[in-house]
């Protein structure tokens, strides 16, 4: 029998280098074999096609300043959105007191940006946000101030955008929250109450609701008492964002180890206290970014109050449209609305990313 | 000494402060629904609206432009509803089949290391997801209505199409002559077929060899439904629109309206649905493929075998959910008037004052197609759902 030892090496493998990491240039990449060839062949010769045409359109037939007439038979009107503008941005609100508006936007923006970072994440600025929000919905009414009253029905544009998100989501939060706790309540009516609110406003579609508010609320209400528009989308809104979040939240109730609660309960805290300093501020830390996504959501259905006859950046870029010096661009206004959404959607998601990326690098200890 | 374990706080017996909050929630909730009614009696006795379902069955006496089922206005209200979900449903299940199919385009085209298909594919779905989809109707409506030709210039891509600002049209395809020998021809090829590949599969699974029987008897039915048609006398033929005294007549028709929808929708339900599509294909960790690929399987098997199966898993619910927003999504046809539900039950409202009746059968049917999908998807995932060990 041979020994063991000679199936054993005695010396150690040569030490190789690693496999050098394959850097497939652009060459291989764009015709490395054949599918890829096709690819690249089907894309360029729609490019060619398309790309002439849409900058002809865009750029080289397009009238950039100018009246309504130069616009007739040439390609796109962009000098109508640089005369349409204010029209677009905010609505048929009295052209000497849009100084208002733009005020309104700015403070938001500022708000906003103020808010995003980490740290700024405290008492201040959520008073900060209340001043913000009662102060321009009292600069846009004007008549507590002893400015000149404008009636809601004549705010239009991005403030009416910014205001019926904002709104929506912080009146809606708290029910979001009470509904999300009362689903997962031990007590049945409660869950019942709860289940029954979310599912009913998420299985119909924001339109619907939209429409039955307009609707049904105007019936509903004893005689004399009206609401106007901006309230009653306010309402379909509302209820919307707070289902919406309400299933976000419960997202991150059950995220967290059911040791907490009871590690607080054994500490003492009643279950109030349980709930407001232990349980809720984890949940609510843990689905930052799943809420930031549902303001993405909201901003987006804002634009669906046009059906009910508000002016918000969509149907304000629509009302433009109806003058009659104009040839009616309706390419270039749809393409400038859907533009501002997508500045605002495409930032708000990447902010989200961002902060998810942070959120759960802190998490990872 | 052994103390006995805590009481089971039982929520019966959770205290006093909780009953009577509870009893005062049921009770302001009570009373703020008999307040709403109330209301709702006294305001609908005031305008004289007698609540009832009887004017389904009267005349509804309002044109609809379009529709799938066939409508007059002579048809009753009733009708008109069931003419609006129809019209609904189309839209819905075409939108679902498209934006499915070129949802796994995009998704797959987004994993690809070619950089063109891959770039295309990031820059449309970050921007398609970005904009409301009410902008995009609009905008696609704008660009058909507006930016295609008027009939007299009208654009002429492919032989017996024409783009006109009145809308698309393409050739009618008609088949004359009997058409049961063939489709029969067909049935029991395409049964055979299925029945062989069943055997295949299980002879795969106990020799390891795999015959392709049933590809051959595929090719060969088409071929000989093809021929028994021909001989029995069945005649192909194509009705091209031409062009009358103001318009396009004959063969397919695709209006403004409804182009706007279905381009609109599927353009924004790819997008998402190829989201959904690249995140359950990115969740199959990395080592399956490699494992694959070591075990010599095929680029395109492994892709069919191992991965797409355990995508499947993933994709499956929220795609689920994103065949719903669909749905929901298709009522917006409204702002481009394309007669859906909504726009059905607004007219009827408008024509009928009957409000609150409306209203119902709109939330009833909505809720009943959302919920039941909802409850078939639980039934589905209970079933499906992985088995872990």
């Amino acid at each position: 029998m041979m020994p063991v030892e000679a199936f054993l090496r005695q010396d150690a493998e040569a030490v190789r280098p690693a496999p050098a990491l394959v850097k497939r240039g652009w060459r291989k990449l764009l015709f490395g074999d054949v599918a890829s060839s096709l690819l690249t062949v089907l894309i360029s010769l729609c490019a060619l096609w398309a790309v002439p045409r849409v900058l002809d359109w865009a750029v080289f037939d397009a009238v950039w300043r100018g009246n309504g007439q130069a616009c007739f038979d040439a390609g796109a009107c962009w000098a109508f959105l640089g005369a349409k503008w204010p029209l677009i941005l905010f609505g048929i609100y009295p052209p000497d007191q849009q100084w208002r508006p733009i005020v309104v936007v700015l403070a938001f923006l500022a708000i906003t940006l103020w808010s995003l970072p980490e740290r700024n994440w405290t008492r201040a600025t959520a008073t900060g946000w209340l001043v913000v929000i009662v102060s321009s919905l009292l600069l846009m009414g004007g008549d507590t101030l002893g400015l000149q009253p404008v009636p809601t029905g004549d705010w239009g544009g991005l403030p009416i955008t910014i205001l019926l998100t904002v709104l929506s989501l912080t009146i809606g939060f708290p029910f979001g929250i009470l509904l999300a706790l009362g689903r997962r309540s031990e007590d049945r009516m409660m869950r019942w109450l709860s289940v029954g609110f979310i599912e009913i406003v998420r299985g119909l579609p924001l339109l619907t609701m939209l429409f039955i508010a307009a609707i049904l609320l105007p019936l509903m209400l004893p005689d004399g008492v009206t609401f106007d528009n901006l309230s009653r989308a306010l309402v379909a809104l509302t209820f919307y964002s707070a289902a919406y979040l309400a299933e976000v939240i419960r997202g991150g109730l059950q995220s967290l180890p059911k040791g907490q609660e009871e590690a607080a309960r054994a500490l003492g805290l009643g279950r109030l206290a349980t709930l407001r300093f232990i349980i809720l501020p984890q949940a609510i830390h843990a689905v930052i970014p799943p809420l930031t996504n549902t303001v993405v959501v909201v901003v987006k259905n804002t634009s669906l109050v046009l059906v009910v006859g508000l002016f918000d950046l969509l149907s304000a870029g629509r009302s433009a449209l109806t003058d009659p010096d104009w040839p009616s661009p309706y390419i270039e206004t749809y393409i400038l609305v859907g533009f501002v959404y997508f500045v605002i959607c495409f930032g708000i998601s990447r902010y989200s990313l961002w902060l998810e990326h942070k959120l759960s690098a802190g998490v990872q200890r | 000494m052994a103390r006995p374990s805590p009481a089971r706080e039982s929520t019966a017996s959770a205290s006093t402060g909780w009953r009577i909050a509870q009893v005062a929630i049921v009770l302001s909730l009570v009373g703020l629904f008999a307040w709403l009614a109330s209301n709702t009696a006294q305001n609908l006795h005031s305008r004289g609206i007698m609540v009832g379902f009887d004017f389904l069955w009267r005349g509804a006496r309002f044109p609809i432009a379009e529709s799938l089922l066939p409508y007059d206005p002579t048809d009753s209200f009733g009708w008109a509803f069931v003419v609006g979900l129809g019209n609904t449903l189309y839209i819905t299940l075409l939108v679902i089949v498209l934006s499915t199919a070129l949802g796994v385009v995009v998704g797959v085209a987004r994993r690809s290391s070619h950089p063109f298909a891959s770039g295309l594919s990031a820059v449309f779905v970050d921007t398609c997801r970005n904009m409301p989809i009410v902008v995009q109707l609009l905008f696609w409506y704008a660009v058909v209505a507006f930016g295609l030709p008027d009939t007299d210039h009208a654009s002429h891509p492919l032989p017996g199409v024409w783009f006109t600002d009145r809308g698309l049209y393409f050739p009618r395809l008609h088949l004359d002559g009997p058409l049961l020998p063939g489709v029969f021809v067909l049935v029991v090829g395409l049964g055979w077929a299925w029945t062989v590949r069943r055997r295949d599969q299980r002879r795969r699974t106990e020799t390891g060899r795999s015959p392709h029987a049933g590809r051959k008897i595929v090719a060969g039915t088409l071929v000989a439904a093809v021929l028994v048609a021909a001989t029995t006398g069945l005649r192909p033929s194509l009705e091209y629109a031409t062009l009358g005294r103001f318009n396009y007549m004959g063969g397919v028709t695709l209006t403004p309206e409804f182009v706007a929808i279905l381009v609109g929708l599927t353009v924004y339900s790819t997008a998402f649905a190829a989201e959904i599509i690249r995140g359950g294909l990115d969740a199959v960790p990395r080592g399956q493929w490699e494992a694959a690929r070591a075990i010599g399987l095929s680029e395109h098997q492994t892709l069919r075998l191992i991965v797409l199966p355990q995508a499947m898993r993933l994709i499956i619910p929220p795609m689920t959910s994103q065949y719903i927003n669909i749905m929901k999504n298709s009522t917006l046809a409204l702002v481009v008037g394309y007669p859906e539900l909504n726009f059905i039950t607004a007219t009827t409202i408008n024509q009928t004052g009957q409000a609150l009746e409306g209203v119902g059968i709109l939330m009833a049917i909505f809720l009943a197609i959302s919920l039941g999908a909802s409850w078939l998807m639980n039934l589905y995932n209970q079933k499906l759902g992985l088995v872990t060990r």
